[in-house]
């Protein structure tokens, strides 16, 4: 059995975020996830906004987190090499009755301390936002929204994590736990948290689990709160497509959702979508002809040229749901359990202050957090080709020539880039995918897979039967000739 | 007896009417050149296919060798020829019309390899 | 920067039979770029037979037709051949940057010919609805897996779309031991070969639907089943026609389209009758081109850009 002080559930953005955050104290952490590989649950599918905290209720800890997580975010970015890149929103309005409704959200989004708002007008518009429909006759800009990669965000996070000692275990699924009250919270071990692959005991519960939080919770006697799924359906559009907006792109928001957007990526490709449904299945992922015309007739009317045929690529994802606010709290009927549930948009924004306020609380209830001397701040930026120039990958390659043998020829990908994401833990298709881009392009890996499988097979020891798209279940070969 | 079959030697692929007696073929029309009646012919009495496959070369740079029958074979015997094909192992380097098996199945048909590998 | 007479991107059948005409035309300097380790591109992977009937009056296979030019340029002194090296970009003043492994050059060309091929069209761009599992490919890397790789990726298929290449891995699939369910084509006719549907389907008993489309793609981790309706004149779903096949893979054969990014990126207009753009001394031939059925005719054509380049660089002399 391995013992931790604190034991997270969950390897999404949110918990990869508190295992770093607590990575700075002098204390074990473990982090487990359920799934073969982090950021494979609620945040593989979302959409990399980093939000500026307007469109927030007033007194929610959405807005207060999104606010301060905005701003954290840039200073992590740089720590962890991500790649932030302020591009502001705009959230557009197409008559008066709309365009007041602009000016009440910016004096909500100022009384929660979003900086620099700003009404602009058509002419603004006209020569920011050329593609923009004309019937948008004024918008509300927030210079501070931005991207980031949600995925590479995550694994950065915890690849840190790790460096500063925290231990994390995939294919961890938690089956039962088992919370014992104690006398003195952080000294003893409350909890005994038995998974699918080892049993684990801590003196803290971090629960992070995203759509499961309600279940885990549940597991330690926790019931008033529920996560609901609720669908986003969301389309990706060629790279050739990158500029069809400079920001991006809001209508007013509706009650359930922010609408549907028109959304720049930091992988170049814009998105849009999502859509807003509530289900009841949490494994429910499929996409439907309904949300591409609803999403589709939506982003029409905001950017009149976008096509169907540029799209390339589109997944649903869900969100998880319970009331209108996040739930973080410490849960007094089970001494040393930290709840994070609930965390939907803007949950990649809020992260790194939600992280903040989970060490808050467990310092709260008593744990002894002392920093560390040498805490490892600091992570060398991974090497992706597509993000850089041409006379910079020149110079990559003459340092090191499998830069040179590109892999995924839609989006520029090298050997070396799939072998170095192997080695920072990929372990699938997908894994490779999120983190280097190959395979993520037009041709959908039409030409890449059978290398990029090569590569995995070569660099992990695994047969090629045993090479899978995102985990046990999803092998891509049924049989092997060699193996008669 | 009628029968309305569409010829595959080329990529025209013509419609063929044969006209067939006592399970002979009588006469054909539809056909653009000489190969549709001999194909017609043949796909009465044995019908025949040109086969190709894969040979597995065991520690050698390419993994599959691309084979094909020196000749049609007939399409009764695919499935078993299929079978031989799969059992062949290569452990040397071969060339474009080298013999990979001889006298297939007994069929008077070699198996020959279609690349340099 | 290093200047080239004729620099060819693709070594396919367009690029190498461009290669070889242009070197039959007088030009003595030919720079011919693959990104793969191999001449020949796609035949190489396509081992049915079929091949050369126009162009050799023989019935060959992709990689025998290959074989036949592949052998030809290497004895060819003025062409030299750069293998794993990939353009990734294309300039109107026909400078092409070039990556291969350990070296990223820029060299200026006096004519270019854009040889790089075509890509499928993916499941993505028919807007297949359903869920994202394992088993689902395009047409032309299953043929890739089986042909190349030796490795079998489904047992029960079916197979969207009726393209040449989907119904040849029909065949391919059943003489490797899995069972092909259905080949599923939207339009009211089969858009391979005729002899395409006898050879490979009939001959197998693999049935095939007409007018119907498969609507959606299901199953948790791997396919299990698609959702198959029927369409009617105007491509409309006939909701009450709708039914289900298991399988645990599903195969896209929905059509090719070109492979010009690195022309377009030029801001670079080919001109859609000729072979050639509307930057003097650059041509594009092959499926780069224009979606071709024939190798044969890609040959041909592409021999044509062969000759035009040639002239091209004659009369700057």
């Amino acid at each position: 059995m391995k013992s931790f002080d604190v034991i997270i559930i969950g390897g999404g953005v949110v918990g990869t975020a508190i295992a770093r955050e607590l990575s700075k104290y002098k204390i074990r952490i473990g982090l487990l996830e359920k799934e073969t590989e982090l950021a494979f649950g609620v945040s593989k599918s979302n959409s990399g906004i980093i939000h500026p905290g307007t469109q927030n209720p007033a007194n929610s800890l959405k807005g207060k987190l999104c606010v301060q997580g905005n701003l954290l975010t840039r200073r992590i970015a740089k720590e962890l090499g991500i790649d932030f890149q302020e591009v502001g929103e705009l959230i557009v309005a197409f008559n008066e009755e709309e365009r007041l409704r602009l000016l009440q959200l910016k004096k909500e989004g100022e009384i929660l301390g979003v900086p620099r708002l700003n009404i602009v007008d058509q002419e603004w518009l006209k020569k920011h936002e050329p593609n923009l429909s004309l019937k948008i006759v004024a918008a509300l800009h927030a210079p501070t929204a931005g991207i980031i990669s949600p995925y590479r965000m995550a694994y950065d996070l915890s690849e840190n994590a790790v460096k500063n000692g925290v231990e994390i275990f995939t294919s961890a699924k938690v089956e039962n736990i088992k919370a014992t009250p104690v006398e003195n919270i952080g000294r003893e071990f409350a909890f005994e948290i038995n998974t699918s692959t080892k049993m684990f005991k801590s003196k803290y519960i971090v629960n992070a689990a995203g759509l499961f939080a309600d279940e885990i919770a549940g597991m330690m006697g926790i019931d008033d709160f529920k996560i609901t799924p609720r669908k986003g359906e969301e389309f990706l559009l060629d790279k050739k497509r990158e500029n069809i907006t400079n920001h991006l792109i809001f209508p007013l928001p509706s009650k359930t959702s922010k609408g549907v957007l028109v959304i720049k990526t930091s992988d170049g490709n814009p998105m849009i979508g999502p859509t807003a449904e509530d289900v009841t299945d949490k494994k429910d992922v499929s996409t439907s002809d309904e949300g591409l015309q609803k999403v589709l007739f939506s982003v029409k009317r905001l950017v009149p040229s976008i096509k169907g045929e540029d799209i390339i690529a589109y997944f649903a994802g869900l969100r998880p749901v319970s009331g209108d606010d996040f739930i973080i709290r410490h849960e007094e009927s089970v001494p040393g359990c930290i709840t994070v549930a609930g965390i939907q948009s803007p949950g990649l924004s809020a992260a790194p202050a939600i992280a903040a306020m989970v060490k808050d609380l467990l310092k709260a209830t008593g744990l002894r957090l002392r920093r560390k001397l040498f805490f490892q701040k600091h992570r060398n930026k991974t090497t992706h080709l597509f993000a850089q120039p041409l006379w910079k990958t020149k110079k990559t390659i003459q340092e090191d020539a499998d830069f040179g043998d590109i892999v995924c020829r839609c989006e520029m990908v090298s050997a070396k880039e799939v072998k170095e994401a192997i080695k920072r833990g990929a372990k699938t298709l997908d894994g490779i995918k999120f983190r280097t881009r190959a395979g993520a392009g037009r041709c959908h890996g039409g030409f890449c897979t059978t290398k990029l499988m090569k590569i995995l097979s070569q660099e992990t020891g695994k047969p090629l039967t045993k090479i899978t798209k995102r985990g046990p279940g999803t092998e891509m070969i049924k049989k092997d000739r060699a193996d008669g | 007896m009628n029968k309305k079959i569409i010829c595959i030697e080329c990529p025209q692929g013509c419609d063929l009417m044969l006209d067939i007696q006592d399970g002979k073929l009588v006469s054909v029309i539809g056909n653009k050149c000489a190969k549709g009646e001999a194909y017609a012919a043949a796909e009465i009495q044995n019908p025949m296919r040109i086969l190709t496959s894969t040979v597995l070369a065991e520690n050698m740079s390419f993994k599959m060798v691309p084979v094909k029958t020196s000749k049609p074979i007939p399409k009764a015997k695919i499935k078993e020829a299929m079978k031989a094909i799969k059992k062949i192992r290569l452990n040397r380097i071969v060339l474009i019309g080298d013999v990979i098996a001889e006298n297939l199945l007994g069929l008077e048909v070699n198996l020959i390899a279609t690349r340099d590998c | 920067m290093v200047e080239r007479e004729l620099v060819i991107v693709g070594g396919g059948p367009a690029g190498m039979a461009a290669a070889i005409t242009a070197d039959e035309n007088g030009v003595k300097d030919i720079l011919l770029l693959e990104r793969d380790q191999y001449l020949g591109g796609i035949l190489n992977q396509c081992i049915h037979p079929g091949f050369g009937l126009d162009y050799f009056n023989e019935v060959l296979t992709g990689p025998e037709y290959a074989d036949r030019f592949i052998k030809k340029i290497k004895n060819i002194p003025e062409i030299e051949i750069s293998l794993k090296t990939f353009a990734v970009k294309l300039t109107q003043d026909k400078i092409i940057t070039y990556i291969k492994p350990g070296t990223m050059e820029s060299i200026k060309a006096k004519a270019v010919i854009m040889a790089t091929g075509c890509r499928e069209r993916t499941r993505e761009m028919v807007h297949v609805a359903g869920t994202r599992p394992s088993g689902v490919y395009s047409a032309g890397l299953a043929q890739k897996l089986i042909n190349i790789e030796g490795l079998l990726p489904g047992k029960k298929i079916v197979i969207v779309g009726s393209g040449d290449i989907g119904l040849i891995m029909a065949r391919r699939f059943v003489l490797e031991g899995a069972k092909v369910e259905a080949v599923i084509e939207v339009e009211k006719q089969p858009s391979g070969l005729v002899r395409n549907v006898v050879q490979c389907l009939e001959d197998f008993d693999i049935p095939l639907f007409c007018g119907h489309r498969v609507s959606g793609i299901f199953g948790q981790d791997r396919v299990e089943k698609v959702c198959v309706v029927q369409v009617d004149d105007m491509l409309n779903d006939l909701p009450e026609t709708c039914f289900e096949i298991n399988c645990d893979t599903v195969l896209f054969s929905v059509g090719l389209i070109q492979e010009n990014e690195l022309i377009e990126m030029a801001g670079v207009k080919i001109n859609k009758k000729t072979n050639t753009t509307d930057v003097p001394g650059m041509f594009v031939c092959g499926n780069a081109f224009k979606i071709y059925d024939l190798a044969d005719t890609v040959t041909e054509d592409s021999s044509i850009a062969g000759i035009q380049a040639a002239e091209y660089l004659e009369r700057l002399i």
